[in-house]
């Protein structure tokens, strides 16, 4: 997990041109973890894709004469449902293959959102100080104070489940993980030398924070949204499983694991599949998280070598 | 240390008020207390007369501040579903969280700090990648799912453990071992990172300069100072818990709050569900309260000027 040696500290340091990014890969390549969880991302997302061209089955389509089919490696299994049928004699690929959709769409709409909100309130707090911090500081503790798991449920409760509430009450929940970093980022930024000749010689605030401060703050933010968005798929599946995230009949990976719970005796890969399915996806943006993080914490490098 | 003990004790104290805003608003939106109180066929004018009754013709500030006057009295309204009193309903339950939650964290603080110390002294070795790959892992499994597997195991297969309820420490096995497993996998990463930059520093090449033992490198120098930002963790991780049980209770119909929480969103008892979250959050603070105290207690170079929270 010990990345390359290329001196990191300059991606905060100096302002952005190209070839830092380029420096970055770089690293970011030589990063074991890093390779193999983008590896198996990338098969997960091609997967999510395209296979959905490739089997069309209808994810949703009821068939009770093929009611718990066994998966085709077990005992008088066929490949005419090569993961097995449900409860209702539904296709368990297909219905993984949409999972898999919502998931990894619940996931990156709410990395973009909460990072929208959290990004611009972190800049604005940090960059101006003052008022504007305290009172944005504030609101963001009393959002932490909440056991996140709490306040998705109780909103939840009020807006009712739906594939967009999903997504707005995940965002809702974390812009504050993404404000707090943004923040102490831009607070370090903004003293330097760079930032006061930008002043110096008369640039407007937004200038500023456009080119200035953006361009140096967003690595942490960035590594924070891949490592989050294995959180928002967890809590996905959980809603789900409780019944509070996308409504039937779509199919999500936590609604199979609730349905399948009833039928542990006897169909089991009703519980394993879907739950493979999740610790995978988890499993290879964690990996890429973990990578990306050595990468960017010149500190932690430091430390390690 | 005083001023600093009141400054925290007063911003905890702000907070629990924005709880109390924020739940006061979310019960306002989930429907009209007249209505929930009144029978389905009542006449305008007795929801008219109830409301004033029921003080909702006043201002909204003051209508809040009347439900915080009840709070602060211990009544958090009634269950539209039961007409038990809120209070009642999770005072009940409370105790099967609490235990649930407690034992899984102690249990995983156990397992994990030891895992830790032992991977970040071995670093580098065939233990220590593999108690951080298994580390990884862990954290990468939704519990849930990993708590049905365990009782597929354990349960089903073997049938050495009750899959569901409460009762004798054969029924706490099987939920406090899914609920503890995530963070025994988080806190084994964060000792084993903390304890690797402890080491890393001056003080710690000092006493090995001087011929300590690896026992009393680790013991005395290192493990206090690596502790540190554990404790605040834990403070944070115990909101998780909290928020955790709410599925844990359900995957092993454990008799908690979480459950509770859970039958109220199906059966739309708002009420129950304001008040129960609310009463979940409040003690999440008042933990985290306890745990900065001890932080400072640990660690007598923290300044106790008002810093970054």
């Amino acid at each position: 997990m010990i990345a390359g040696s290329s001196p990191i500290s300059s991606v905060v340091a100096a302002p952005a041109n190209g070839s830092r990014w380029l420096a970055v890969l770089a690293d970011v390549t030589r990063s074991r973890s890093a390779l193999a969880g983008s590896f198996i991302l990338v098969v997960l997302l091609l997967t999510t894709l395209l296979g959905p061209l490739v089997w069309t089955v209808d994810p949703v389509a009821v068939d009770l004469t093929q009611r718990f089919s066994v998966p085709v490696w077990a005992e008088g299994g066929a490949w005419l449902h090569p993961l097995g049928t449900d409860n209702l004699g539904r296709d368990v690929l297909a219905r993984l293959l949409n999972g898999a959709r919502i998931s990894l769409l619940v996931a990156f709409s709410t990395v973009i959102v909460s990072m929208l909100v959290g990004v611009t309130l972190g800049v604005v707090s940090g960059y101006f100080g003052g008022h504007v911090d305290s009172v944005v500081m504030r609101i963001g503790d009393i959002f932490l104070a909440y056991p996140f798991m709490l306040l998705t449920i109780s909103i939840i409760a009020i807006l009712g489940p739906s594939l967009v509430n999903l997504i707005l009450v995940l965002a809702l929940s974390d812009w504050v993980t993404y404000a707090r970093t943004i923040r102490g980022s831009v607070l370090s930024v903004k003293t330097r030398e760079f930032v006061t000749a930008a002043h110096a010689i008369g640039s407007s605030h937004t200038y500023i924070i456009g080119r200035h401060i953006l361009p140096n703050v967003m690595a942490p933010v960035l590594v924070l949204g891949t490592v989050r968005a294995a959180n928002y798929i967890i809590w996905e599946s959980g809603l789900s499983f409780l019944g509070m995230g996308v409504p039937p009949p779509t199919a999500t990976w936590g609604m199979m694991l609730a349905e399948g719970r009833n039928y542990i005796l006897n169909a089991g890969w009703l519980i394993t599949l879907p739950g493979i399915a999740i610790m995978l996806t988890i499993l290879s943006i964690n990996l890429l998280g973990d990578g990306l993080r050595d990468v960017f914490d010149p500190r932690l490098k430091r430390t390690l070598k | 240390m005083l001023r600093y003990f009141l400054g925290r004790l007063g911003q905890t104290v702000l907070v629990l008020i924005c709880i109390s805003m924020v739940s006061f608003v979310f019960l306002r939106l989930t429907g009209d207390p007249a209505g929930l109180v009144l029978p389905q066929d009542a006449t305008m004018d007795q929801m008219a007369a109830m409301r004033i009754q029921m003080g909702l013709d006043k201002a909204l500030p003051m209508q809040y501040l009347q439900y915080l006057g009840h709070v602060l009295q211990g009544d958090l309204g009634r269950s539209i579903y039961s007409q038990e009193p809120v209070t009642g309903l999770i005072m009940e339950r409370m105790p099967a969280t609490m235990e649930l939650a407690v034992v899984s964290m102690l249990a995983a603080l156990a397992v994990a700090v030891p895992i830790g110390i032992v991977s970040a002294l071995y670093r580098g070795t065939l233990m220590d990648n593999a108690s951080m790959f298994f580390a990884l892992v862990g954290i990468s499994m939704p519990h849930f799912w990993l708590g049905i597997m365990l009782v597929m195991l354990f349960s089903v297969e073997l049938g050495w453990l009750p899959t569901s309820g409460r009762g004798g420490w054969q029924h706490m096995i099987l939920p406090a071992t899914t609920l503890g497993l995530s963070l025994v996998a988080l806190f084994a990463r964060l000792v084993r990172s903390s304890m690797l930059e402890v080491l890393g520093q001056d003080y710690v090449r000092t006493a090995r300069a001087k011929g300590a033992s690896q026992l009393a490198v680790v013991g005395k120098h290192a493990l206090r100072n690596a502790l540190i930002p554990i404790v605040t963790v834990i403070g944070m991780q115990f909101g998780l818990l909290l928020g955790g049980t709410v599925i844990i209770e359900t995957v092993f119909a454990w008799p908690g709050v979480g459950r509770l929480i859970v039958q109220a969103v199906m059966d739309r008892d708002y009420p129950v569900v304001q008040a129960a979250v609310m009463f979940l959050a409040a003690i999440f603070v008042l933990v985290n309260l306890v745990v900065d105290m001890l932080y400072i207690w640990l660690d007598p170079a923290i300044s106790y000027h008002r810093g970054q929270a």
